[in-house]
């Protein structure tokens, strides 16, 4: 035995390291190939200005924040710069500016300006520092210059949003906030609170920033702003749902009626209790993926929708670029609305599926419209090419063929497609009615495939001869809507009643 | 005076003059008559094989709808290259700059696999759906007139499936839903709306 243990170099070297080295090599390695913590978040400078809100990246040099100084005055006015060794020239509309590398100071005009830090010319890109920017932008910019640089958030002129926000002690209470320009904030709640936050809207903080209301279901709302947002969080003892009203000019946010909790996004409908899951029907109410959202049943007695109105895209789902600053997902959340009040105007009782700037997977959307168990789905997209209205039923997939009592996700439109060409056709007839140019096409666009009642989606094209920014206009989204109404309420028989 | 022998150079050279100008705009006008238009197509093999005509399934974003154009194309006997041809023929179209539905530049077909009974997956490159016109119609002419053309020319295809860069998508720019199986008699049936259209 002995002799066993004493052969060979390699135990003889074994022995000569110390036994705790071991542990320490692993604790030095181990390190690294742990897995990492949540990737820092990207730091951001919001700038506000009459001329454009926008958001730039913000990147640390020698433990300082700093910003591309070309970047930041581009969208504000004609802008140049070139780089001679270590010198940096700029010049914004008439004014001449000078940067050297690694120097604090800088020529504004005829004028030295501290930056506070040094300069940091980049590949050709100029780096001032966020602590310069007080002093150096009112040499650019008339008018009054606000800049948070704890929350880096940059107002340039008089742009700021304000808000009010009052308590309606009701049953349920009705928190209402008006702002003082058109919001459209990210929305999500978790329990105890709903959040909304403002990522380009100059919203700027109340006289105080928590604001209390003496209420135990909604006890208060405090305003927050870092890192270029701001932030709005409205604590609760109850579910909360805000919805939108005054042309995005007003935010009411009350407690969460029971049928209307399918219209809240994934992350809050997770939080419904199993109990409120849907009874099982013919048709195949959630797709393949089990258990990826809760849905509330419509009990008997309660109200039934007849239609569901679905805004498509939504968040960082944009959809089409209709114009430089106009995106789908604005118009088909506008015009989601607008049909919504239509609809209930003719009393025809409507849901919408996303009322908030949130995305929904399409395996949600559709399992939330089949829950509701409504007559009819009307998905809304808009699109820069072509003219009117376009009107679209599912263009079914290969292969989903239905088995006895087993209805294949990707085909469950198949037994409905009659109702749903009869829906298209009458609404057509409305549009066409009205000279409105309209279209009735099939198409390969998911959820359609997917409901389980009449489905159609509306794709809306700017008016004939107009160019795509008219289909943000009030008075253009309002006669569509409105004559798309006509269309549904005048086929409301034939679709027959909720299911 | 001038003298006579320096008159008549003058002429001769102003006479030279003119002659060049001349025979140089009868050039230039030939030379723009026989320039070719920017072919951003993908490189490929060259295809040997007789010339075939086929019919190729056009969008035209005018209309909304799909033309039908014969083309008369080089085409290889191996059934899976004639798809691949095919499909590279209806591409060239869009990515000419006079195109009526323009795709990105660089779009391209990576390869077609012709899987027996009926079905052919097409695989398109990044940049194809990447840059792809974002809307409903936008992307359902594209798709559908690649089905249709590959359907009307190699017999037997009933389904189609088409894939990005060898990968399954959602959509092809957002709307189009990629991650289904195209019928093909269901396309056919939008080609017929899409061409009854005004």
């Amino acid at each position: 035995m002995t002799s066993a243990v004493q052969i060979g170099p390699p135990r003889y070297a074994l022995r000569a390291v110390p036994g705790y080295l071991p542990i320490v090599l692993i604790l030095l390695v181990l390190p690294r190939h742990l897995p990492a913590g949540p990737a820092a978040e990207e730091k951001r400078l919001s700038v506000y200005a009459a001329a454009a809100d926008y958001s730039l990246a913000v990147s640390e040099r020698n433990g300082r924040d700093y910003v591309g100084l070309l970047e930041l005055l581009e969208p504000l006015g004609p802008v140049s710069a070139r780089s001679d060794g270590l010198h940096w020239r700029l010049r914004f509309k008439a004014l001449e500016m000078e940067f050297i590398q690694a120097k604090s100071q800088a020529k504004v005009g005829r004028q030295e300006i501290d930056l506070g830090a040094p300069f940091v010319l980049e590949n050709g890109r100029g780096l001032v520092p966020l602590t310069s920017l007080n002093p150096l932008l009112p040499h650019f910019v008339a008018g009054p210059l606000n800049f948070n640089e704890a929350a880096r958030r940059l107002f340039l002129g008089n742009v700021g949003t304000h808000f009010t926000a009052q308590l309606s002690h009701g049953t349920p209470p009705r928190l209402v906030m008006n702002f003082t320009a058109p919001v459209n904030p990210t929305i999500a709640t978790e329990p105890g609170r709903l959040r909304m936050v403002f990522h380009r809207e100059p919203v700027v903080a109340p006289s105080t920033p928590t604001l209390t209301f003496n209420d135990t279901a909604i006890p208060s709302a405090t305003f927050a702003e870092s890192n270029g947002l701001a932030e709005i969080t409205v604590t609760s003892s109850v579910s909360l749902m805000a919805s939108f009203g005054n042309d995005g000019r007003t935010i009411t946010i009350s407690a969460v009626p029971q049928q209307t909790m399918a219209a809240q996004p994934k992350r809050e409908a997770e939080q419904i209790p199993a109990a409120t899951l849907p009874p099982s029907g013919t048709g195949p109410a959630l797709p393949p993926a089990p258990g990826s959202t809760a849905v509330p049943a419509t009990p008997a007695g309660q109200r039934g929708y007849f239609a569901v109105v679905d805004a498509s895209h939504g968040g960082e789902d944009r959809g089409v670029a209709l114009t430089g600053q106009l995106a789908e997902k604005d118009v088909t959340l506008a015009m989601a609305r607008r049909l919504h009040l239509e609809l209930e105007a003719r009393g025809v009782p409507s849901l919408v599926l996303r009322d908030s700037d949130a995305n929904l997977t399409l395996d949600q959307r559709a399992t939330l419209a089949n829950a509701t168990h409504a007559a009819l789905y009307i998905g809304l997209h808009a699109a820069s090419d072509g003219s009117g209205v376009r009107l679209y039923t599912a263009m079914l997939p290969a292969g989903g063929d239905n088995n006895g009592p087993f209805v294949a996700w990707d085909a469950a439109q198949s037994r409905f497609v009659p109702l749903s060409v009869a829906a298209a056709s009458g609404v057509a007839s409305e549009l066409e009615r009205k000279q409105i140019p309209v279209r009735v096409l099939t198409a390969p666009l998911r959820p359609l495939n997917n409901i389980t009642a009449a489905a159609l989606a509306v794709e809306l094209a700017p008016p004939p001869g107009s160019a795509p920014s008219q289909l943000n206009s009030p008075v253009y989204q309002q006669l569509i809507a409105a004559t798309l109404a006509n269309g549904v309420a005048a086929m409301r028989d034939k679709l027959g009643a909720p299911r | 005076m001038i003298p006579r022998h320096l008159l008549i150079g003058i002429a001769l050279m102003l006479a030279a003059a003119l002659a060049m100008s001349a025979y140089v705009w009868r050039m230039r006008g030939r030379v723009a008559a026989v320039e070719p238009t920017a072919d951003t197509r993908p490189l490929a093999p060259p295809v040997s094989g007789p010339m075939e005509p086929v019919t190729l399934y056009v969008a035209d974003d005018e209309t909304g709808s799909l033309h039908v154009q014969g083309a008369s194309i080089p085409l290889p006997s191996d059934r899976q290259q004639r798809a691949e041809e095919l499909l590279r023929a209806l591409l060239g179209i869009y990515l000419d700059k006079a195109s009526p539905h323009a795709l990105p530049p660089a779009s391209e077909v990576r390869a077609i696999y012709l899987v027996d009974p009926g079905l052919a997956v097409i695989d398109l490159n990044a940049v194809f759906a990447d840059a792809h016109r974002s809307g409903v119609l936008q992307e359902e002419l594209t798709v559908t007139s690649l089905i249709q053309t590959l359907a009307a020319n190699i017999p037997g295809i009933l389904r189609v499936k088409i894939l990005v860069d060898g990968k399954e998508r959602a959509s092809l720019a957002g709307h189009a839903d990629l991650s289904n199986f195209y019928d093909v008699a269901a396309v056919n049936g939008f080609v017929a709306q899409a061409q009854a259209a005004p």
